[in-house]
């Protein structure tokens, strides 16, 4: 069991967290908010801290994520980290990633999308990469974005997973935050991580290729296993979570995390650093007696749909909140993601969407309540928007 | 919970000033969250930082709207920015001026303090850098806080010399207070 907490800033306790995990070949490229990361490791670097590790400078998050491909296939463990435009501009990298089946990790330290441009934090930028072949996790505070910086390794690296896997984590909000943590300690890492050891490495005494050629008889089969390798990681990533409790101590759910939900009549549902404030507004609610519960969504990608099934097979109504939309549809990922889940299932609750935060947005406590106001609503007289922003500055437009 | 907003400008210190309000909590055995809000920092710019400090671990991570205490820098921002916008009427709004509280006309029931903390930070420090200063200040104002934890925050984060003075500098501003004596 670990030990002792300690104030740091949220990109430090990612940071050190990646030292410990021993990479052997980080790569990167800085960009808002995601740049104390890399500066704090290149300080490792420079320091010797991190040992058998190469840290390669590149021109463009292209080149960096290209590079730990080149590097992943040789055996390396592989890390990066970026934002915004900056995954945007790794786009055509992340699938190859995927597709290689290499398990990078990569922490992404959510940012808006330009244009306008805006530095500031919503979900767009790794929601708009969530088709190709990543794994997704969504930190809630800076204990769990450490953590769960090991357990990515952990679940990416699986034999039976072997993807790569982004880790999400809000920008300034959590990236910029000083709060207590618990730094992850060398030994225990060691203890809970093992060494990198894949099947198949690039070595030129026993030759072989990646990423090669497939005709249209056999590209499908490819695919379908990536899609295997996410079925696989659901019960990889609880799994990590249960032997990371085991050695740490320290558990936030697996696929999600369920608060005060099982006789929740409005459960919300949300990702990151919001579901925090979203329970502190519960504790509020609930000391009114309203039955308010919150499913926090810690896997994104693969979606964990049997588990949040049985999770809102109760409620009275789902309420959704997304600090992303897509664009033609007037929808949040999480939105779209509940309701398709849901359908062709036996479960009948309706389901609301609410988008939010977008581009830096605060969210104060009284959004969470009016969204819970209207929720309640619902269930009285139905639901009259389906979906809709709950920040939105009519006077603006 | 305690809600503390610090209003500065850009190269003033006051993300910092957050920082070391949270990690001197800390070390008094409290839970504590520091963060900016995010601008595009320059030099000059209004900015704000704020301070969480609880006695439970801290889940919210909105922005304070109704802050216990306040914390002005510069108080030439008060002719721009409502600095004291929702501050708790029981509460307290500390400004570095060498001014009285009266010469200032804000719309709050929160008690105004005033210290001048550019003089102690230019006869103690030889710059005019006023956040640890005001800390320090903060912790004789409102009892919140170890005048210690502010020294030992400050020398953490600012060995040797430059440390060294900051710590004296806190503790004078700590007296001024009245706190101490």
């Amino acid at each position: 069991m670990s030990g002792k907490m300690t104030v740091v800033e949220g990109s430090y306790a990612v940071a050190h967290s990646v030292k410990v995990c021993r990479p052997n070949v980080i790569s990167a490229y800085p960009i808002t908010p995601q740049t104390h990361i890399v500066e704090d490791l290149s300080q490792f670097m420079a320091d010797g801290k991190i040992p058998n590790c190469e840290y390669i400078n590149v021109e463009s998050e292209f080149s960096a994520l290209s590079t730990l491909v080149g590097a992943s296939a040789t055996g390396a463990r592989t890390y990066s980290s970026t934002s915004s435009q900056g995954l945007e501009l790794m786009h055509e990298v992340l699938f190859n990633a995927s597709g290689m089946r290499l398990p990078i990790v990569m922490t992404v330290v959510n940012r808006a999308v330009s244009a306008p441009i805006s530095i500031w934090n919503d979900h767009q930028d790794s929601i708009s990469q969530r088709d190709t072949g990543w794994i997704q996790l969504y930190a809630e505070n800076i204990q769990e974005m450490s953590d769960m910086t090991a357990q990515s390794f952990k679940i990416a690296e699986d034999k039976d997973v072997m993807l790569p896997a982004m880790v999400c984590m809000d920008g300034f909000i959590l990236s910029h935050v000083f709060e207590p943590v618990i730094l992850l300690e060398q030994e225990l890492t060691d203890e809970f991580l093992p060494t990198y050891d894949p099947e198949h490495v690039l070595d030129t005494r026993n030759p072989l290729s990646f990423g090669t050629f497939a005709d249209p008889s056999t590209y499908t089969e490819f695919r379908y296993l990536q899609q295997k390798g996410m079925d696989v990681a659901l019960g990889k990533i609880e799994k990590a979570a249960e032997d990371f409790k085991t050695i740490f101590g320290r558990y936030y759910g697996g696929l999600i995390e369920p608060y005060m939900a099982e006789d929740a009549e409005i459960l919300l549902m949300a990702m990151g650093s919001v579901v925090g404030t979203i329970k502190d507004v519960i504790d509020k609610a609930r000391s009114q007696g309203i039955k308010v519960g919150l499913i926090k969504v810690r896997t994104f990608r693969p979606f964990p749909v049997e588990v949040i099934r049985s999770a809102v097979s109760n409620a009275a109504i789902v309420v959704t909140l997304d600090k992303n939309i897509s664009i033609g549809l007037n929808e949040g990922a999480l939105f779209t993601e509940v309701k398709s889940c849901l359908y062709n299932s036996d479960i009948n609750v309706p389901v609301m969407g609410f988008m939010l935060g977008h581009g830096g947005r605060d969210i104060p406590m009284s959004t969470i309540q009016m969204i819970i106001d209207k929720a309640a609503q619902a269930i009285k007289s139905g639901i009259k928007v389906e979906s809709e922003y709950a920040d939105l500055r009519g006077e603006l437009l | 919970m305690k809600e503390i907003r610090i209003h500065g400008r850009g190269g003033q210190g006051s993300v910092t000033a957050a920082e070391l309000l949270a990690v001197a909590a800390f070390e008094d055995g409290k839970y504590s969250q520091a963060f900016p809000a995010f601008g595009v920092e320059r030099r000059g710019a209004p900015i704000m930082a704020f301070t969480r400090i609880s006695e439970q671990p801290i889940r919210l991570r909105s922005q304070i709207y109704e802050p216990d205490y306040v914390i002005v820098q510069d108080a030439t921002l008060i002719e721009t920015v409502d600095v004291a916008s929702g501050a708790k009427p029981d509460g307290k709004i500390l400004i570095n001026t060498e001014f009285s509280p009266d010469t200032f006309d804000l719309d709050t029931e929160a008690e105004v303090i005033t210290i001048d903390a550019t003089r102690i930070a230019l006869d103690i420090i030889g710059r005019p850098i006023v956040n640890t200063i005001l800390l320090g200040a903060f912790a004789g104002a409102t009892g919140e806080i170890k005048v210690k934890s502010i020294q030992n925050a400050v020398a953490e984060r600012f060995p040797g010399k430059v440390g060294e003075k900051n710590s004296l500098a806190v503790l004078e501003a700590y007296h001024r207070m009245g706190a101490g004596q």
